[in-house]
């Protein structure tokens, strides 16, 4: 039985502009210590597919469909349900570590609350574990430093707190949004070792969501790349490298930057993501695609199998698009 | 933070001083003056009047030696109109009466204004919400001169329960009514201003962060949103809290309660310079002071703020 079982799973938004259709039908499952990236440009709708996996989403957010986590529908559950498994079973790490974390509380209180809460520690234990994590994720005098607040860190440290803070309660399933997102590139490369590091040595299954490829390739094992709230194409990372079955999963990995490649521009994808409010009927992608038909903007593709463990959803062949 | 504040109250000084000039002078700017009566007085006994109270002096000659009064003995010089009483007297007898009521409507307004607010926003777009909204809007639109006759009439001319007014040492039976006329008006901004900014707080990253660690609804708000979201609150409480324990003219008046507030709009009417410049310094020195105490307050609840 997968750890994570995620069915037709949908999120809308009200809005006093109309309804905005963030994510439509997605359908994944994730086995324990199994990693997972889902990419996307911003607006695809993976972050709102990981608030709603949390059931962190916004007051106007609505999510329909099925999240099925150790057996359990844990799809909007009540807080009796889904708090005891947050960050206990199931724990998040943000885009943001610069506001992420309370700047009114020490890094101390703030992760010994997570072990006084879930496991009723006594404040000092919880706060000697807390240090025991800061040091895991290398924070260099983690015990003299615990006591300090998240201003005191620098952009990439106040990440490793986040990140030592989601593993106190050593959860079986780790969803990092975009964890590098805010930093710069050499920080980046060492929290994405860190997590690798650490997914390896907990045996935790993750979702790492990304607009980068790049940081993909070197972290997950499957992908699923995401367009207007669908799922374009879902394969293991390395077919999906050498040959992406889909329009846009080719257009975002020509617009990765290549140092031996000779340089002309770089390639781009033409146009911007759909307005999610009046979604095109037919494929998401059609108004961009090379490939595309008129059959494309009539209806939506399913996800169809067309290789073991890869899926896409496109009408064209793949000798058509190669 | 020691040097801080010293030098905060070095810089309250030359303020202070400013105030009172520019009252002093404004005050002497408006026509007539603490003798001017219906009835003309003789001249030889208004320049007499003047003489004793150094009104015939150059304006230049009678602030400094009004100034020289307060540094050297503290003393804030005799009332124009009360021709027995120094305005220490004054202040002495009727601020503790402001500064009870006052206090207590503070209490009041920061209690339940802060707790609707929080429930405004917890409840955000549901009844409790526009009740809240509706009664702070309310509260807020009625004033006191109208709130306070509105007291007045239904507890003690209907039902009978209060007395009409005294003060009798701050008996609870004569400070009720006060209190309430006085703190409506503050604890709807506070329970405004409360709300609009918990919501916005409940809105911020590290909130989601609180509630992804499967803290429960109401820790998330006390522990994590509660601080953030009562510093806009605290900046208004400072200037709001001078305001309330100097007392209220319509207090004062609709439950002769005693208080300075009457005695510093009195004093105005009547020219009674000491009087008026007397008050008008205490009020003028609380609100440096508490302005120091919420700035105080704002570095404890906000570590990135360091003096």
């Amino acid at each position: 039985m997968a750890l994570l079982d995620v069915k037709d799973l949908s999120v809308t938004f009200a809005t006093p502009e109309g309804t905005v259709n963030a994510v439509n039908g997605v359908t994944f499952a994730l086995d324990k210590g199994e990693t997972l990236g889902i990419v996307g440009e911003s607006g695809s709708g993976k972050s709102q597919l990981s608030f709603a996996i949390m059931g962190l989403l916004a007051k106007n957010g609505t999510a329909t469909g099925s999240v099925i986590f150790d057996g359990k529908e844990i799809l909007n559950a009540p807080p009796k349900v889904i708090g005891p498994i947050r960050a206990m079973k199931i724990a998040m790490i943000f885009q943001d570590p610069m506001t992420s974390l309370n700047p009114y509380m020490r890094v101390a209180d703030q992760m010994a609350e997570v072990l006084t809460h879930h496991k009723g520690m006594a404040k000092a234990e919880a706060v000697t574990e807390a240090v025991r994590m800061l040091d895991a994720v290398k924070i260099p005098d983690a015990k003299g430093r615990v006591h300090l607040y998240p201003h005191e860190f620098s952009g990439g440290m106040r990440q490793r707190v986040m990140i030592a803070m989601s593993l106190l309660g050593r959860p079986e399933l780790l969803i990092a949004d975009e964890p590098t997102t805010a930093l710069d590139v050499t920080v980046q490369a060492q929290i994405m070792k860190l997590l690798s590091e650490l997914q390896r040595d907990f045996g935790m299954a993750t979702i790492l969501i990304t607009h980068d490829l790049g940081v993909v390739a070197g972290f997950c094992e499957d992908v699923l790349v995401l367009y207007g709230g669908q799922v374009m194409e879902k394969s293991p990372v390395e077919p999906l490298f050498q040959m992406p079955a889909h329009p846009y999963s080719k257009g975002l990995l020509k617009a990765i930057p290549r140092v031996d490649q000779e340089g002309d521009e770089l390639d781009s994808i033409p146009g911007s993501p759909p307005n999610m409010t009046n979604a095109p009927k037919g494929c998401p992608f059609a108004p961009r695609c090379d490939y595309v038909r008129d059959d494309c903007r009539e209806r939506l593709n399913p996800l169809t199998q067309f290789a073991p463990d890869r899926w896409r959803a496109c009408n064209r062949t793949l000798e058509e698009i190669a | 933070m020691l040097v801080y504040i010293a030098k905060r109250l070095a810089v309250a000084v030359p303020t202070l001083m400013l105030l009172i000039i520019i009252s002093f002078l404004l005050m002497h700017a408006a026509p007539g003056g603490p003798f001017t009566q219906e009835r003309q007085l003789p001249a030889q006994v208004l320049a007499n009047l003047e003489a004793k109270y150094g009104l015939d002096q150059p304006l230049w000659k009678q602030l400094a030696s009004y100034v020289w009064g307060i540094i050297a003995h503290f003393d804030f010089g005799p009332s124009f109109i009360y021709k027995d009483r120094t305005v220490n007297e004054i202040v002495a007898q009727g601020f503790p009466v402001t500064l009870y009521y006052g206090f207590l409507s503070f209490l009041v307004a920061v209690f339940v204004g802060v707790s609707l607010g929080i429930a405004a926003a917890i409840r955000h777009n549901t009844w409790l919400d526009y009740l809240a909204v509706g009664v702070s809007i309310g509260a807020q639109v009625l004033p006191n001169f109208v709130m306070a006759p509105i007291l007045l009439l239904t507890f003690t001319y209907w039902l009978r329960w209060l007395p009409g007014g005294g003060w009798e040492g701050g008996q609870w039976q004569y400070v009720i009514m006060p209190v309430i006329a006085l703190s409506t008006s503050f604890m709807a901004s506070i329970a405004r201003i409360t709300r609009a900014s918990m919501l916005e707080v409940l809105t911020s990253n590290h909130i989601r962060t609180a509630r992804a660690k499967g803290l429960p609804e109401r820790k998330v708000i006390m522990r994590h949103a509660l601080k953030p979201a009562l510093l806009p609150v605290l900046s208004y409480l400072g200037p709001a809290f001078v305001t309330m324990i100097t007392g209220s003219v319509v207090v004062d008046f609709f439950f002769s309660t005693g208080g300075i507030g009457k005695s510093f709009v009195d004093s105005a009417l009547n020219r009674d310079y000491a009087v008026m410049l007397g008050i008008t310094i205490l009020v003028g020195s609380l609100t440096i002071l508490f302005n120091l105490v919420v700035d105080i307050l704002y570095a404890w609840i906000d570590p990135k703020i360091r003096y």
